[in-house]
């Protein structure tokens, strides 16, 4: 049950593109035509899945607060008492996730691209070009650091102990990435259209596609209700 | 003067948000009232200016294979550093109005390609003042925006009420705005006016400099007219 609610709240209700507006550079750039739209959400899925499942564990034993971090036991065992307590009480801060998440993408990115280079040469010259620009993306930022904000929150999706938040964590990353795939899509169909009608001189190009996009939030928060009608009938 | 040439630039030749089109979902998500964008405006040009410093200085060390993952590592730093003040200076209703969008700054478009463009081929002083100028550009953009988003939405200006008791969120207000568009999609449709409207301007200004072009040179009917006279007669 509790997957149902991640999936409507990710992808209609909390719209990475469209309610928080992340992401929003490939949604203009890329969102031309079809079919590089429906490449770059699937680049996208497949990088965030990949890369909320290695952040989640790597806040969680190395920069979370307490016991289970892993400079908790390496000054105990190093024999440095004081320096535990302030592991166990601050963790190793929390400004550090900014460059460590970076890092890991980087190198993520970069070793997805050679292993499918490697290994499905079809499915490498689909993704193209935009995997290594995946890198600089908002999204594959945002969606770890929002996973670690559900864990600090104690929501309702995640739970602190750590196999079932590394599930919960994979699977949110997956939801956000099919979020953004279903938001391209729709984009691309939209401006296929707009490119054969009559659209006033100034609105040519990037502003219409902003309209567009506004009404397509709109839409969107009509799924705004479900959330609490899922709660309510479901439990 | 190369200082203020470069400044000038970033401002409206090279404005990062409406020329550039760089820096999009930080101008979106933190522009719901003037102080947040300010403030966000003000952690990005730190982030920028600092880290085209920084690169600017080092810029002759760093092999050309890696130099994407050591930009986005200088600026990674400078957003840690920028956090770091924001938690610590900044008010507390602000940084939490900001969220994860100041973390976002490393993958905000306009550090990178600055450091790209910019400060990987240019001198320490150059580098800062195209990152001031960008900056105050962004800046620029980004309170236009909150402006209008806070005006329209909430009827005050830098939380200070101007109309609200007139038009509001607010349930008390004569004419209550619905929060869809004050927060959500308004947001679109705002970026999407201001890039119309300076598209319009800018059609405009070529129109009108392409009148003036017609106006200044000769007629080409004139010139074989008045030749092909005196030779019939």
């Amino acid at each position: 049950m509790e997957f149902l609610s991640l999936i409507i709240g990710l992808v209609f209700v909390n719209n990475y593109v469209l309610a928080r507006f992340i992401g929003l550079c490939p949604f203009i750039g890329v969102s031309k035509k079809t079919h590089p739209a429906v490449s770059m959400g699937m680049a996208v899925t497949f990088v965030l899945t990949m890369d909320s499942f290695v952040t989640f564990p790597l806040y969680t034993y190395f920069i979370q607060p307490g016991p289970q971090n892993v400079f908790y036991s390496l000054t105990g065992t190093l024999g440095m008492p004081a320096a535990q307590e302030f592991i166990r009480a601050n963790g190793l801060g929390e400004v550090l996730t900014i460059g460590t998440f970076i890092l890991i993408i980087a190198a993520l990115v970069q070793l997805v691209e050679m292993v499918i280079r490697k290994t499905s040469k079809p499915l490498y010259d689909t993704l193209g070009i935009y995997l290594p620009l995946i890198t600089t993306n908002c999204i594959v930022l945002a969606v770890p650091l929002n996973n670690i904000a559900q864990v600090k929150a104690g929501g309702d999706w995640f739970t602190k102990s750590f196999p079932e938040g590394l599930l919960w964590a994979t699977v949110s990353g997956f939801v956000a990435g099919m979020g953004f795939l279903l938001v391209m899509l729709l984009m691309s169909g939209v401006r296929e259209r707009l490119a054969v009608v009559k659209v006033p001189k100034p609105f040519q190009g990037v502003p219409i596609v902003f309209i567009s996009a506004s009404l397509m939030a709109l839409a969107f928060f009509g799924f705004a209700g479900m959330m609490g009608g899922l709660k309510a009938n479901f439990g | 003067m190369e200082f203020l040439r470069q400044f000038r630039n970033g401002l409206f030749k090279e404005n990062a948000l409406f020329v550039l089109v760089l820096g999009l979902c930080a101008s979106l998500a933190t522009t719901t009232s003037v102080k947040n964008g300010f403030f966000m405006a003000l952690a990005t040009t730190f982030v920028i200016v600092c880290s085209n410093a920084m690169i600017s200085l080092i810029r002759y060390y760093i092999p050309n294979g890696v130099r994407i993952p050591c930009f986005i590592i200088v600026i990674a730093s400078f957003v840690m550093i920028v956090e770091l003040l924001m938690n610590a200076y900044a008010p507390q209703k602000i940084v939490q109005a900001l969220g994860i969008f100041i973390p976002l700054i490393v993958v905000n478009c306009v550090p990178l390609a600055r450091a790209e463009v910019y400060a990987a081929k240019n001198n320490l002083i150059n580098s800062i003042a195209d990152g001031l100028g960008i900056g105050a550009g962004y800046t620029m953009a980004l309170v236009l925006i909150s402006a209008i988003r806070e005006f329209l939405g909430n009827g005050s200006f830098w939380e200070i009420p101007i109309t609200t008791a007139i038009s509001s969120t607010d349930i008390n207000a004569l004419i209550k705005t619905p929060a869809v568009i004050a927060i959500g999609p308004g947001a679109f449709m705002t970026l999407g006016s201001l890039f119309a409207f300076f598209k319009w301007r800018k059609m405009r200004k070529e129109r009108k400099i392409a009148e003036a072009l017609l106006a200044a040179t000769v007629p080409w009917e004139v010139g074989p007219e008045k030749k092909a006279a005196p030779a019939t007669t």
